[in-house]
């Protein structure tokens, strides 16, 4: 691998990084072990290292504060830098398995912090394998939105069990979901679009969204704009499949 | 995963056959003792003084290859035994018939049966979790075949270690990534377990057993675990909060004597809780003998109790069995198969007596212990174990813990050679 300063990875104009010097594979093999370390469990999660500005130092992570949005497999960073202004009160965190593409979302990050004072301050990034290590980084019911756009598809049938939504991985899903916490997904393929929409509704612990409280969603657009992923679908005159659940305590407790 | 079955691949090529650690379970009431040798299941009858002759019309006759778990169900009436031959067999602990056959599409690591025998569970080592329907099977009905259905996993991880919490409300599941998942364990767990109560996180290595302390004061149970990080732990399975942690290996003294220890040398490889679970043996896989440990039930604290060594052979337990009835511990070493020796399948077993807060345990000679020379001619396959066939196992148990519990790390210099049986790989070659 070449040696390139980190100044010349970013663009002198706009200050921030150039996608150019992060290129990376779209696919990743999540079983090899790359090594990357996860908290021993959620309250072991430096939340100062991530949002310097709002916890100052290690001790302040009182626990009052705790992150509520993740984006799964969040790429390039699209989606939350939309989400970070949108909900400026809301601490959130994206999970990308591919190290330069985190580097180049937490590049992405610093230098819109440091263009825009004060804001920013409340999104961040993590280099980890959220198919295994969910319940390291998040406490029960403690995330409010759970993003999960234009996922891996895994087309050939035996892979499918390596799918981001599956019905085994929706249990943690739900697990770190509060009651009446919402899961987004998305893809441009329409196979993995049914199989996402089939696994939730057969799960007990998720309904769907009405047409009503789609509309009423202001996230809800943003999850075919707001990604670069997503941009490219539009640009190629692509067609998007999402299901958007809720998670719900399940009626009968004893079935 | 293709990962374990190139695991296996890779390690058959190298003519290094991956050996099963021996096994051991004890009947509730002490009726009754089993041990698993490679694919020999061997019981003997405590009651009639005589080995147990199984019977099994259900599907292909008894195990193919190692079995890899076994154990009886709480209330004594079911027995189970699964392993690499991709079958878990249910039988009957009154007529050791077979009572069913469960196909598996992979290789069982852990095995469970449900506080009211109703159901029996098993891990493959894709890190699913299963669950089969028994209800009914008791005596000399048959069940037949039985089609397993999924109940919850952990992604790509391979589960040592399944227990369901002795009120039966939860089922528990620990994995090589160090994590312990609680799940209510539904009326109807045939439509999948997807409520999860807790997950209990603290351990740094792969979790290897589970086992509960059974208190008046705590209906649902006090969790133990031990693993791969040399400690034991003690947790409150509703809300997954760790209330102690015990360093076993430091406690017991090991680490001082083995200046450079292997990575993962003084793993926990199994514990057992003993008289109402107050005192908990912990084996260890450096430890000849095992360290006794005893737990505060309103402190919720563990401590080192006792050391219990094996004096006059190199006896490092693989699985440890308590009898509440009479108070002792069963432990048993061996191995599958020596490779490169023609040794035969080798367990050899032991007993500890006065397993007591107040009394010094008693490791007890070969005549003294239940069932004595008749009983370790049939699980041991032999009165007496040769010596250099016990040494050479004892070598081969400390590789089997090893290679079951660790994930394998590929030397980075054959890598291509490895590819070549890829399938995209195949095509340019």
């Amino acid at each position: 691998m070449p040696e390139t300063e980190v100044k010349a990875t970013i663009s002198k104009s706009t200050g921030l990084p150039r996608k150019r010097f992060y290129r990376a594979r779209a696919h990743s093999n999540p079983l090899s072990d790359s090594h990357f370390p996860v908290p021993i469990s959620p309250s072991q999660f430096d939340y100062s290292l991530h949002y310097p500005q709002i916890f100052p130092s290690s001790d302040q992570a009182d626990g009052s504060r705790k992150i509520q949005f993740a984006d799964i497999g969040c790429g390039f960073g699209g989606l939350l830098i939309s989400l970070s202004t949108l909900f400026p009160e809301t601490l959130m965190i994206g999970m990308e398995l591919r190290d330069k593409v985190t580097e180049y979302v937490k590049e992405r990050i610093l230098s819109l912090r440091v263009a825009n004072p004060g804001q920013y301050q409340n999104v961040s990034v993590v280099r980890t394998n959220s198919m295994k290590y969910i319940p390291n980084y998040f406490e029960k019911a403690q995330l409010t939105k759970m993003f999960f756009l234009f996922p891996d598809p895994h087309f050939k049938e035996k892979n499918h069990r390596r799918r981001v939504i599956s019905p085994f991985l929706l249990d943690e899903y739900a697990y770190v979901l509060k009651a009446g916490g919402i899961i987004y997904t998305i893809t441009d393929v329409e196979e993995l679009g049914d199989w996402m929409k089939s696994c939730l509704e057969n799960h007990p612990m998720f309904e769907a969204l009405t047409e009503k409280e789609l509309e009423a969603d202001p996230v809800v657009k943003l999850l075919s704009s707001a990604t670069e992923e997503g941009q490219k679908v539009a640009r190629n005159g692509g067609q998007t499949f999402q299901a958007v659940f809720r998670r719900i305590v399940p009626s009968d407790k004893t079935s | 995963m293709e990962e374990a079955e190139a695991e296996a691949e890779v390690e058959s090529n190298r003519d290094n056959v991956e050996v099963a650690p021996a096994l051991i379970a004890v009947h509730p009431e002490q009726i009754s003792v089993a041990v698993a040798v490679g694919p020999d299941l061997r019981v003997f009858d405590l009651l009639a003084g005589s080995a147990a002759s199984l019977v099994d019309e259900c599907g292909a006759p008894f195990h193919k290859d190692p079995i890899r778990a076994i154990r009886f169900g709480s209330r004594g009436k079911l027995f189970v035994s699964a392993g690499d031959d991709k079958t878990v067999k249910i039988w009957s602990t009154e007529s050791w018939r077979c009572v069913c056959t469960v196909s598996s599409e992979k290789r069982v690591s852990a095995v469970a049966i449900s506080e009211d025998g109703c159901h029996v569970c098993f891990a493959d080592k894709f890190g699913v979790v299963w669950v089969v329907d028994v209800a009914g099977s008791h005596g000399h009905v048959t069940l037949g075949d039985r089609k397993p259905t999924p109940l919850l996993s952990h992604y790509c991880s391979i589960i040592p270690s399944l227990e369901f919490s002795p009120d039966g409300r939860f089922i528990l599941s620990a994995d090589r990534d160090s994590k312990i998942r609680v799940t209510n364990f539904p009326k109807k767990p045939l439509n999948g377990a997807h409520e999860i109560q807790s997950f209990c996180l603290g351990h740094t290595e792969f979790v290897s057993c589970l086992a509960f302390v059974h208190a008046r004061e705590c209906p649902q149970g006090l969790l133990v675990s031990g693993s791969g990080d040399s400690t034991v732990r003690l947790w409150d399975i509703s809300s997954g909060a760790l209330l102690d942690t015990c360093e076993v290996a430091a406690k017991a003294g090991l680490l001082e004597s083995n200046g450079e220890a292997e990575e993962h040398g003084h793993a926990v490889t199994d514990l057992c809780t003993t008289i109402s679970g107050l005192l908990i043996a912990v084996a260890i896989q450096s430890l000849q003998g095992i360290v006794l440990l005893s737990c505060d039930v309103s402190a919720q604290t563990l401590s080192v109790s006792k050391v219990v060594s094996i004096a006059g052979e190199a006896f490092v337990p693989t699985c440890l069995g308590f009898s509440p009835a009479e108070g002792k511990l069963w432990m048993v070493t061996g191995v599958s198969s020596l490779p490169a020796c023609n040794y035969p399948p080798l367990a050899r077993v032991r007993v500890i007596s006065a397993i007591d807060a107040e009394q010094e345990p008693v490791v007890l000679g070969d005549d003294e212990i239940p069932g004595g020379e008749k009983l370790l001619e049939t699980l041991q396959g032999s009165a007496s174990v040769d010596e250099s066939a016990f040494l050479a196992a004892a070598e081969a148990v400390k590789t089997a813990m090893r290679n079951l519990l660790i994930k394998k790390q590929y030397p980075a210099d054959n890598r291509e050679s490895r590819k070549k049986t890829r399938n995209d790989r195949k095509l340019k070659m």
